[in-house]
């Protein structure tokens, strides 16, 4: 069991891949950590020795905010949009997209599954 | 994407104009603009501005958090105070 940055325990997989399973860590960071940290990306992480283990630990520990910490990071920057009332921190307060996407369509992973509003059914109200 | 920092941030010399004289004053006045497009900086701080929103100017208090947004940021431009809700009264017309 390899165990990276707090509770991530992948396995079974290639390193690159496997890194990515850590919240903060994407394939292009992960390619870059094997290659710093002089890791094939091929190889499997349970063939790693213990040593190449604490290697890519430490290269993380020292060169990004992962987990956690980043998800508390990400939480605060939201908060101070909100707190200091910009556009950006009111779209957030509502559940809307900030970045000006359209919303009369579409903006499903923001804003959740369809509530319908108003009767739109000509059927139901010609009775 | 954002702006290059090559260039600075960029503020409308007309306002850059109006804060160094309120500065050079001391007093706290509101200061009216249109340029919602201006970069808060520091020495921006403390300072009341009246943006402009398409209709009126929003009283707007700087504080330190703002630094690096943009003005019109803290001005709305849109309102938008939901739809109709259905009532009963409108229901019971359509119905008949």
């Amino acid at each position: 069991m390899a165990r990276i940055s707090g509770v991530d325990i992948p396995r079974d997989k290639k390193v690159d891949i496997s890194l990515s399973y850590i919240y903060g860590i994407g394939r292009p960071t992960a390619e870059k950590i094997c290659d710093s940290v002089g890791i094939s990306r091929e190889s499997k992480v349970r063939d790693l020795s213990d040593d190449e283990v604490t290697r890519i630990r430490e290269f993380i520990d020292k060169n990004f905010t992962v987990e956690g910490e980043l998800r508390k990071q990400v939480r605060t920057d939201i908060q101070r949009l909100i707190e200091i009332n910009s556009y950006r921190g009111i779209r957030h307060r509502r559940g809307l997209p900030a970045r000006g996407q359209r919303t009369k369509t579409n903006a499903r992973t923001k804003r959740g599954p369809r509530r319908t509003v108003a009767g739109r059914r000509r059927a139901a109200v010609k009775k | 994407m954002s702006r290059s920092t090559k260039k600075g941030p960029y503020v409308d010399p007309k306002l850059m104009a109006k804060i160094h004289k309120l500065q050079a004053s001391g007093n706290r006045e509101v200061i009216r603009t249109w340029s919602r497009r201006s970069t808060i900086l520091p020495e921006m701080v403390a300072m009341t501005f009246a943006v402009h929103d398409g209709r009126r100017h929003v009283p707007i208090l700087i504080t330190e958090n703002m630094v690096g947004h943009k003005l019109g940021e803290f001005a709305p431009t849109r309102t938008f105070r939901g739809h109709t809700a259905k009532t009963a009264a409108s229901t019971q017309v359509r119905k008949i």
